[in-house]
């Protein structure tokens, strides 16, 4: 499997690190209550199909990525930076 | 009795002897009925095992078992067969000491050659601080009523004296025996516990994929099938792989995320293991079936999939982790390679519980854990459904330890399912 870092070019899988769901990004406020702080830290959509999730690019350019890709067929359809999402963490 | 009669070596025998004229198929292929007490999502081990506890152990009737394909067609006919008892945490390893008795006494129980077979497991450690670790890991062990020995470097030379025992970095020190752990025959497991099933009146009716879970008033009243509706009292779903899948059908979030597992057999050889070794300075385990083929494997490939298949980067760890501790493996070939989809939940431990809407329970997030827990797994599973109380063996596994942060962490990782 191989992503292309926005960045970088294709690049193989070995140089990027997962992390997880997209939810990662919508952290709750820090006085949220404790359910939200609950369904956020443990609780996953964990579809069979498309799916956003964030890798880092370790091995390369060292910023974090939202992969736009499907987890039954492994097809990558998206990957843009982090950085430059509307809202996203800097 | 339905059905397949008892088997015995006597039957064998009266069998030949009339030409093979009595035997019957193993379970019957019954058409769905409008409605049962227990419907049980999933005709993998673990679906299997509750059905046949709850007729055998439990004695309640009018029970089915759905299954999306065939009997068995899941993890439980895809892992690499091993049970053992060896945790450390006090959630885990009573349940599975419960579940190596269940297997010791599981083929008699359920009248089944399942070929269980004791051969031992050992898990090997390279450094002072790992020994000390299996140390105490042993004395969990031997605290909870299984067995453990820890055994020196000669010990363990005379077990495997091809093994690296002086690879520079990662010097084989000693390993944890576990002599009661070993393999089982894993597809004879789901077969064994259908055939119990059967016998016991439970329909199990394959391809019958649920496609939605019906409520009324927070009550859960059947499912939606390929098949059409069938109504129930109760509902539990074992269908680790696919638990978001289809707890999605009720809105339900869970701790879990889907992950690809890969395993490997090598062509066959002559008997060379005669246990199960893990390897302790690499993600690497091996043991050797009774058909000659080494059965080894390692990490899960690290990201959300349900695809079963797996990607070369774990392949090549695997392969480099066999190669730094058994160097001759290199000379054998790789006969086949596939992938399985494993429940990883946030803390590495499994949840047999109910949710929130009456009726309907839960049984998942086994990681790359479940074929070894098969038995108890079923049993607790069937007393959940049968008594609404949990198991004295699976009081841990509620849906409310990550909320009230009683996770159940062996590797304490934290709550990143793809570092379990």
């Amino acid at each position: 499997m191989r992503l292309t870092c926005p960045l970088c070019g294709p690049r193989d899988r070995r140089e990027f690190h997962y992390l997880g769901a997209e939810e990662y990004l919508r952290r709750p406020a820090a006085e949220a209550a404790s359910a939200a702080w609950d369904d956020y830290l443990h609780n996953r959509d964990n579809p069979a199909g498309e799916t956003r999730d964030l890798w880092y690019h370790e091995a390369g350019c060292g910023q974090w990525l939202l992969v736009t890709r499907d987890t039954v067929s492994h097809d990558i359809r998206k990957v843009e930076l982090v950085a430059t999402l509307k809202g996203g963490a800097k | 009795m339905f059905g397949s009669g008892h088997y015995s070596g006597f039957r064998v025998i009266k069998e030949a002897l009339t030409g093979h004229k009595g035997w019957r198929p193993a379970w019957r292929d019954p058409e769905p009925q409008k409605s049962y007490d227990f419907i049980i999502i999933g005709g993998g081990g673990h679906g299997l095992a509750t059905a046949y506890y709850l007729a055998k152990q439990f004695n309640q009737s009018r029970i089915a078992v759905l299954e999306k394909g065939y009997l068995g067609g899941g993890n439980v006919g895809r892992n690499t067969t091993i049970i053992r008892s060896n945790y450390l945490l006090d959630g885990n390893e009573p349940f599975y000491e419960f579940s190596l008795k269940l297997w010791e006494g599981l083929e008699q129980d359920f009248n089944f050659n399942a070929m269980v077979s004791q051969r031992g497991i050992l898990n090997l450690y390279h450094t002072d601080a790992q020994r000390d670790a299996y140390t105490r890991r042993g004395n969990a062990m031997i605290l909870h009523g299984a067995d453990a020995d820890l055994l020196d470097r000669d010990q363990v030379r005379a077990m495997y004296p091809f093994l690296n025992f002086d690879n520079a970095r990662f010097p084989i020190k000693g390993g944890l025996a576990q002599r009661r752990g070993g393999t089982v025959r894993h597809d004879a497991v789901a077969w064994g516990y259908a055939r119990g099933a059967d016998q016991r009146g439970v329909d199990l009716i394959q391809n019958c994929e649920v496609t939605g879970i019906r409520t009324e008033n927070g009550r859960v009243t059947g499912v939606d099938t390929s098949r059409g509706f069938i109504g129930a009292k109760k509902v539990g779903v074992a269908v680790a792989g696919n638990s978001s899948r289809v707890m999605a059908h009720v809105g339900m979030r869970l701790p879990i995320e889907s992950h690809v597992l890969q395993a490997f057999v090598s062509e066959g050889l002559k008997p060379l293991i005669d246990g199960v070794i893990t390897y302790g300075a690499g993600h690497f385990y091996v043991s050797q079936s009774d058909k000659g083929g080494l059965v080894f494997g390692g990490d899960i490939d690290g990201y959300n999939s349900y695809a079963q298949r797996g990607n070369m980067p774990v392949v090549e760890d695997v392969a480099e982790g066999g190669m730094s501790l058994m160097p001759m493996i290199g000379r054998a070939r790789l006969l086949r390679s596939w992938g399985g989809i494993m429940d990883m939940s946030m803390d590495g431990s499994p949840i047999i519980d109910r949710t929130d809407i009456d009726g309907l329970y839960f049984n998942g997030g086994w990681c790359y854990g479940g074929f070894k827990a098969t038995p108890a797994s079923g049993w607790c599973f069937a007393h959940l459904l049968a008594t609404d109380k949990p198991h004295e063996t699976a009081t841990a596994y509620r849906f409310d330890r990550f909320r009230k942060g009683l996770m159940i962490d062996e590797k304490g990782q934290g709550a990143q399912p793809n570092l379990h």
